[in-house]
């Protein structure tokens, strides 16, 4: 952007130069007031003490309460271990679906199958996940079929597990796997595909070798919009999950609005954000894959 | 360029396969030496010189063939060859040898590939109709067609890659039906080559191997021997992307050979090079097919690619082989109108057949001129014909009137020249078989150094006729507008039905 505004401000002087700060004003205000200045604000209130314990001094205690009180680290690692498992779900059903549509259907096919695809998208996650709770709750479709053919002699309970959780989850960031996965995916050329096949290859070597490979910078790209919008996800855990969901957001939203102590919410809500950084950062470099390359 | 006695292939002598004519003194060369012109080039300047260039032009492409193939020797044995081939007979696919495979013979007495009776259909556009032919061992065999004819189509199927509706695909003698792709041994150059980005050569090379599970060492011993025969030693750990098109293309070749396929396949992989280096790559290739004794089925629109390369070719059309047949032997004697005016290139007249007795007739054409020309079997008088006439058989001023200037050293005679019945060479200076005569009008002057045209129109007709205009300074005075008498040989032009050709 600055060789732009530089190469701008050569040709046509300052009236080029007020257009673009004219147009670039609104972004920075969003970006400044709505952003930047509310995490500087959380920031420094994580490392202050609750106001309604009297002192005011800077301390470490909000991130010291948090390793002292096994709940809390242990939801962290639940949280994290379940949203990279999420993200290897997500990666493992959105695949064989994106080379469905990409590489085995016709290309008008193709493109129905893919609206089909973001046709539930354009319905929101609480509508959707209400959804899945009419499904599958006691009282819910599912079980009333499954007791009318008298394959359960009783309704069982459905909601309120990990399992059912994962699936919720898994579910709710598809999408933002699929579609990186398909653009990608469009791009390989069928005769690599064939080539490979041609000179002995099976369809999985030729998925291992050739396929993912080619396919690695869609999958890091889509693995960490799944991987941070599940680990920042308050809704799918909370109603699909119930009470024993034990998801780190949980922990954020009961400090802010439950206990009112807006500093440990402060804190976790950082501790959130250096985990999904760091966790980040090690999938870039087992994969091999550079940040640039991947957001492209 | 000295003279004809040196060396027996002259044109040839530079080694590689460009077409870069003959910059001679207007001597005819001996092309006895090698089989004889072909029928449509068998014309001689009643005098000297001019005739000379439209020789070289039409031989060079034949005899390229066979310096490239290195089989020259063979070639005299494929001008014996009937006229008329039937297109799917597979028994005329293989002249020089064509053992007679029995039942319980041992597999190597089989043919490489023999397809039989091959049908595909796409819902109801029949995509290949009815082909049947065989590939001996160690052969060069391409199908030439236009982009469409279905020969990407065979091609595939051979490779396993679309299943046929009917008919037989046997490698070695074992039947492929259901054999899928990866358990074939077949192997598919791509058009794009397909070189997998993300692995180096070696990788790409090793890729084949590693899917038979050889050993690692035993595998690096092999991409470093096939490297090396494709001339590229030490480019094992580049990546695809840092090689040139020629590169790209050695390395796609060596990563099939080094699996050492019973039928290597080919999908016009010369045709994302440029010119110059398509021309290299052809007489690599040739030479490479040579080396490996690998039996090479080769598809391509580029009839050049065909001609120079292959031992016998078969064109293709709309599904079936309209020709099956060597190369020379397409270009001399095309068995259908569309061979006529795929290979090579040609002009069409078309006339009325007014007489005809055995393959010689004469044709009235449209204008009321009346020429002789050879006739395709099956036409009686009075058919609607269209007559094929390549430019490069049309001589420029045949009498030698305008040009009586050529004072070349006469003495070389080539009425030993034999030519596996095609009519015997005319004695230098004798114009008795240039029966044909025609005066037109000079449009345009086509400069493509030695592929040089004349465009022109007859008197009083608007259908244009090219005339190969050979770069000897002999028709240096020629300028649009003039009118020029031009005519050909008797047996250069050959008439097909009307519209057989589309």
């Amino acid at each position: 952007m600055s060789a732009a505004t530089h190469s701008a401000s050569v040709k046509t002087g300052p009236g080029l130069r007020l257009t673009l700060a004219l147009f670039l004003t609104p972004v920075v205000l969003w970006l400044g007031l709505l952003i930047v200045l509310p995490h500087i604000d959380l920031l420094i209130m994580s490392f202050r003490m609750d106001p309604s314990f009297g002192e005011q001094g800077w301390s470490l205690e909000n991130y010291h309460q948090f390793f002292a009180e096994p709940i809390y680290w242990l939801t962290f690692v639940r949280t994290a271990g379940y949203s990279v498992l999420v993200t290897l779900l997500t990666f493992l059903v959105s695949l064989p679906v994106a080379f469905y549509v990409t590489k085995v259907v016709a290309r008008n096919t193709s493109r129905f199958l893919l609206t089909m695809l973001l046709l539930p998208f354009w319905v929101s996650e609480l509508v959707r996940v209400y959804g899945w709770m009419i499904l599958l709750r006691e009282s819910g479709v599912l079980n009333h079929w499954l007791t009318a053919l008298g394959i359960t002699g009783a309704p069982v309970e459905m909601l309120y597990n990990d399992a059912t959780m994962i699936m919720g989850l898994v579910y709710t960031s598809m999408l933002f796997m699929v579609v990186p996965l398909v653009s990608v995916l469009e791009s390989l050329d069928d005769s690599l595909i064939e080539a490979a096949c041609d000179l002995g290859a099976g369809p999985w070597t030729i998925m291992r070798t050739i396929v993912v490979p080619h396919c690695m910078p869609g999958i890091v790209s889509g693995g960490i919009v799944v991987f941070m919008l599940t680990l920042g996800n308050y809704l799918t855990p909370n109603l699909m999950g119930g009470k024993n969901s034990l998801w780190f957001t949980e922990q954020i939203y009961n400090q802010f609005i439950a206990s009112f102590n807006w500093n440990q919410g402060a804190a976790f809500g950082f501790l959130l954000l250096a985990l999904s950084s760091c966790i980040i950062w090690l999938g870039l470099r087992l994969t091999g894959q550079k940040l640039s390359r991947v957001v492209q | 360029m000295q003279g004809p006695a040196v060396s027996p292939l002259p044109q040839y002598r530079g080694g590689t396969a460009t077409d870069t004519g003959w910059p001679g003194s207007g001597w005819p060369s001996r092309c006895a030496a090698h089989g004889g012109p072909s029928p449509l080039a068998n014309l001689r300047h009643p005098r000297s010189g001019p005739g000379a260039g439209h020789e070289t032009r039409s031989r060079d492409r034949a005899g390229r063939a066979a310096k490239a193939g290195g089989w020259t020797g063979a070639a005299g044995v494929h001008d014996q060859m009937p006229t008329d081939i039937s297109p799917v007979a597979p028994s005329v696919l293989s002249p020089v040898a064509s053992p007679v495979v029995s039942p319980d013979a041992s597999p190597d007495a089989f043919a490489d590939l023999s397809v039989t009776n091959l049908v595909k259909r796409f819902e109801r556009f029949t995509a290949v109709n009815d082909v049947s032919f065989e590939v001996e061992r160690g052969k060069f065999f391409s199908i030439l067609g236009p982009s469409g004819c279905g020969k990407t189509t065979l091609l595939r199927m051979i490779a396993g890659f679309e299943s046929p509706d009917s008919g037989v695909i046997a490698i070695r003698g074992r039947d492929m039906a259901g054999i899928a792709p990866n358990r074939r041994p077949a192997n598919l150059i791509f058009q794009h080559l397909a070189l997998f980005p993300m692995m180096t050569v070696a990788e790409n090379i090793a890729f084949g191997l590693k899917r038979r599970g050889m050993a690692g060492g035993e595998i690096t011993r092999r991409v470093q021997d096939v490297l090396e025969r494709v001339g590229l030693p030490g480019y094992g750990a580049k990546m695809p992307a840092q090689l040139s098109g020629g590169q790209k293309q050695r390395v796609a070749i060596a990563r099939c050979l080094v699996l050492e396929p019973a039928v290597l396949l080919l999908d016009e992989p010369l045709g994302a090079l440029d010119l110059k280096l398509r021309e290299q790559m052809k007489v690599e290739l040739k030479t490479l097919q040579a080396e490996v004794g690998t039996t090479f089925v080769y598809i391509t629109h580029d009839q050049s690619e065909a001609l120079v390369m292959s031992d016998h070719v078969a064109v293709m059309n709309a599904g079936r082989f309209e020709q099956l047949d060597t190369p020379r032997n397409l270009y001399r004697r095309p068995a259908t109108a569309f061979v006529a005016g795929f290979v090579g290139e040609t002009n069409v007249w078309s006339g009325t057949l007014e007489e005809s007795t055995g393959d010689a007739g004469l044709v009235r054409t449209d204008e009321g001129a009346v020429f002789r020309a050879r006739v395709a079997a099956g036409l009686a008088r009075g058919a609607r014909v269209d007559m094929f006439i390549r430019p490069e058989a049309v001589l420029i001023d045949p009498d030698g009137v305008a040009c009586a200037t050529g004072d070349a050293p006469g003495g070389v005679t080539d009425g030993a020249a034999g030519d596996g019945g095609d009519a015997p060479l005319p004695v230098r200076g004798a114009s008795a078989d240039l029966g044909n005569r025609v005066q037109v009008q000079v449009q345009a002057i086509l400069f493509d150094g030695a592929a040089s045209r004349l465009l022109t129109h007859p008197e009083g007709s608007r259908r244009e006729v090219m005339v190969a205009l050979p770069q000897n300074r002999l028709y240096d005075h020629i300028r649009p507008g003039d009118r020029i008498t031009v005519g050909w040989d008797d047996r250069a032009g050959i008439c097909f039905a009307a519209g057989s050709g589309q």
